[in-house]
């Protein structure tokens, strides 16, 4: 039951809620389960509350991560699996 | 004029007399408009009439009786098809219930490589439906109608109680005909034939979840809905002996392939990364946990070809409007089980099953 | 879509696998439990399995409240609805699992019962206004990601003194579902399946943290990974937990540090305290009673606890005979290994929790995977 996306807050609305933006598609959440939220930041929405707050520096991290691996991988095979 | 194919010239009738005209701004269906009578024929007079607006209809006949057309004689096939219409809310973004009645049913008879020629329309209407919306119901199919180039040339009307019915439920049925050898059929998808599709998945079907309160996101996706009789004019011109033609609707081309290859007694594979399927309609996919490979279209088609037609088709698909988007998605193999499969853009390997149940948006 | 797109690169993947398959031991098996739906269903959908070695078995551990969620529980819901004239509101996941007599919500729905789909529980605060006149409940399932949200709901309607609203709980907990899959004596008396790591939920994790992790991989020595949700996420977990198996770690991981801390969502978690509190026992499917598992409401909002209000009383329903869900749950059978699977139980017509919900093992083998058990040729 975990089904929960990334999205991008583009403004505060009347008390807790928001409007989120993800490819394009615009919806209205609660920010009520999470502070600090300013248009531009990033969160995690599930049924419709943001839960946490994307941290966009840990995604660089770890997206940095892969790419490391890419980098001592000496050439992967185009096709995969065993 | 005495072109043979039209009936005759109608005779004058007398101008109907009635008390008041038909109030489209505010009027409401009532139970009298059902009933035969006198509401019932202003209602056709004034409403269904006019905006049909064809020789058939003018002659006020419970049916319409028309001449062969030329291509039966050169040993071609009648084509009949018919298709209900109960789609909630009866307006959305792109289109609605009436325009959408009658693309779908030009579709079904378009699918078979024949030229729609007619259609009939029945209307189940609810007590209470705003004048003012069927009227612009009726316009849009009216609209939709002579941009395909078909009659609507016989119709009923009937009312049921509030409570009873969605506002407007329209059934059509079309007639065509398909010109000698052209045999185009769900069962003739044969191991190594090329899938393709005429454009983008799922457009239609997230367009009206975008209308449902409900869900509450908002997106400017528009319905596909379109009649493709044209398109399929033009491929069929290109290459007569395509396989398979059927346009995706209900359950979308996921569906829609799982019949073909059980009709066809054959397998599929497809490859994700070449399904066109735009970023709003991916996104509100995620926001809802659907597969757009699911999501219903409704100005789509699929065609399953031989192999060395395939570049041909999508040359020809993409030259016209409606299918500019137009890709080859996968390919037939044998396969006694007939699964459709799908390399997915990771690299692995899945099944694209039939649909279980109703797509429910998941949470999970 | 930002932040989506990027972890689902396929030649990302491809790396990731070629690192597995360099670092895996090819002298030892490696036996790994994702325990969250959308994990599994993720490893379903991109195929991952085939991207990895042959020596790495992924099992499907109890993360889907809904397949978890026990038949008794649904006959009190129907009851609500068909009964006693309740409208009842749920996420859509829950609308097909049938209960007692093969009636489910769905099905109520056509005979007459007002049950209506919610994609949030705001939804159903809407939905109590504007129907003043009748009673509204809310059957709310799901992990500790979905609980917050509730409470939230609750406090809500006690603000806006919504007579008519209640919650018909059944919230329940990961960390206890963990413990009992190492613990419970029917693994024990079934024999113990060799599991060697867990894949840690994703959002279950942004919401209690990795603390509690902390805990299983101290007591039992399993190393934990929590992964995020997308599949390069759930790779890359994968590769940690094979490094820390080689060089006998058992710690706790965070892969999904762009969205879980350590300790969580506070604000969250604190919401949940208030509303909520442990419940002794409760009822699994396929996994039995177990203790201390579950949420119930506490006694100060007690207005609007459906249990209460209505006097619900609870009857367990056993699984059907064949079914070999418990099994599968805790990772000693699999989807193919049931006599039912996909003949007499299938998504269309579900006899065990596995099979009702996409995210279920079975349902996700069914929906997936089978090909790959009827020999279908490789074109």
């Amino acid at each position: 039951m975990c089904l929960a996306i990334p999205v991008r807050v583009v403004e505060r609305l009347a008390g807790d809620d928001a409007l989120v933006d993800v490819g394009g598609v615009r919806k209205t959440i609660s920010l009520a389960l999470v502070d600090d939220v300013q248009p531009g930041d990033y969160v995690i929405l599930h049924v419709g509350y943001a839960i946490q707050k994307l941290d966009t520096e840990e995604a660089a991290r770890t997206l940095a991560l892969f790419a490391e691996l890419e980098a001592t991988v000496p050439a992967a095979p185009a096709e995969a699996g065993p | 004029m005495n072109d043979p194919r039209l009936p005759p010239e109608p005779p004058r009738r007398p101008k109907r007399d009635y008390v008041r005209p038909l109030d489209l701004k505010s009027g409401r269906i009532d139970m009298t408009h059902g009933s035969g009578g006198r509401a019932m024929a202003q209602l056709v007079d004034e409403l269904f009439l006019p905006a049909f607006d064809n020789p058939w209809l003018a002659q006020g006949n419970d049916q319409a009786a028309f001449e062969a057309p030329p291509e039966l004689a050169a040993g071609g096939r009648l084509v009949m098809a018919t298709d209900a219409h109960v789609v909630s809310p009866l307006f959305f973004p792109g289109g609605d219930i009436g325009c959408l009645a009658v693309h779908g049913t030009v579709n079904d008879v378009a699918m078979a490589g024949a030229r729609p020629l007619h259609l009939a329309a029945s209307f189940i209407l609810e007590e209470g439906l705003a004048l003012a919306d069927l009227a612009r119901i009726v316009e849009s199919m009216a609209r939709a109608a002579r941009e395909a180039g078909v009659a609507i040339v016989t119709g009923d009307t009937k009312v049921v109680e509030r409570g009873k019915g969605d506002g407007c439920f329209i059934t059509t049925t079309g007639v065509g005909v398909v010109p000698a050898g052209v045999r185009i059929a769900g069962d003739r998808a044969r191991p190594g034939d090329a899938v393709l599709v005429s454009g983008t998945l799922g457009d239609h079907g997230v367009a009206i979840m975008a209308e449902r309160e409900s869900l509450g996101f908002a997106t400017s996706i528009v319905s596909d809905t379109a009649a493709l009789h044209g398109l399929v004019a033009a491929m069929v011109a290109a290459v007569p002996d395509i396989h398979v033609l059927r346009d995706p609707t209900r359950g979308g081309v996921a569906t829609t392939l799982n019949e073909i290859a059980r009709q066809s007694r054959v397998g599929m594979l497809l490859d994700e990364t070449t399904l066109p399927v735009r970023e709003e309609v991916a996104a509100a996919c995620e926001f809802l946990g659907l597969d757009p490979l699911y999501v219903a279209n409704e100005g789509k088609l699929v065609c399953i070809c031989a192999p060395e037609h395939a570049d041909a088709l999508l040359a020809v698909m993409r030259a016209h409007p409606l299918g500019t988007q137009a890709a080859r998605i996968g390919s037939v193999h044998a396969d006694d089980h007939h699964f459709v499969q799908m390399s997915t853009a990771f690299g692995g390997r899945r099944i694209v099953d039939w649909l279980t149940g109703e797509q429910l948006p998941r949470i999970c | 879509m930002k932040y989506i797109d990027e972890f689902r690169d396929g030649r990302t993947a491809r790396v990731i696998a070629a690192a597995i398959a360099r670092e895996a031991d090819p002298a030892r098996r490696y036996h790994i439990m994702e325990f969250c739906g959308g994990h599994t269903h993720a490893i379903s959908r991109y195929g991952i399995g085939e991207l990895l070695p042959p020596n790495i078995r992924l099992i499907h551990g109890p993360g889907c409240p809904v397949c978890v969620l026990p038949i008794g529980r649904v006959d009190s819901a129907l009851e609500l609805a068909l009964e006693r004239g309740a409208i009842v509101a749920t996420y859509g996941d829950c609308l097909r699992v049938p209960a007692t007599g093969g009636l489910s919500l769905l099905k109520a729905k056509a005979r007459g019962a007002d049950v209506r789909m919610v994609y949030s529980a705001a939804d159903v605060i809407r939905l109590a206004q504007e129907q003043p006149g009748r009673e509204v409940v809310f059957f709310a399932i799901g992990f500790e990601t979905t609980t917050p949200p509730t409470a939230l709901a609750i406090r809500q309607a006690e603000q806006l003194g919504l007579a008519n609203f209640s919650v018909f709980c059944n919230h329940v907990l990961t960390p206890s579902a963990i413990a009992n899959i190492l613990e419970s004596p029917e693994v024990r008396e079934l024999g113990t399946v060799p599991l060697d790591a867990f894949i840690g939920p994703a959002h279950v994790s942004t919401v209690i943290g990795s603390r509690p992790y902390e805990h299983f991989a101290e007591e039992y020595g399993k190393p934990v990974v929590i992964a995020g949700f997308e599949p390069l996420d759930v790779m890359q977990s994968i590769l940690m937990l094979v490094r820390q198996l080689n060089e006998g770690r058992a710690e706790v991981e965070n892969e999904f540090a762009r969205a879980v801390t350590r300790e969580g969502n506070l604000k969250a978690q604190a919401l949940v305290a208030d509303v909520f509190e442990l419940r002794k026992a409760f009822e699994w499917r396929g996994l039995g009673v177990l203790p201390y598992s579950a949420l119930r409401i506490k006694a100060e909002y007690a207005a609007f606890d459906a249990e209460r209000r209505f006097g619900l009383a609870y009857r367990s329903v056993p699984d059907h005979k064949a079914c070999q869900c418990g099994a599968i749950l805790r990772g000693l059978k699999r989807p193919q290994d049931c006599k039912v699977f996909g003949t007499v139980c299938t998504p269309e017509n579900p006899l065990g929790s596995c099979m009702v919900s996409s995210e279920g093992a079975c349902a996700a083998h069914y929906t997936y995977g089978r090909y790959k058990d009827a020999a279908v040729p490789t074109p």
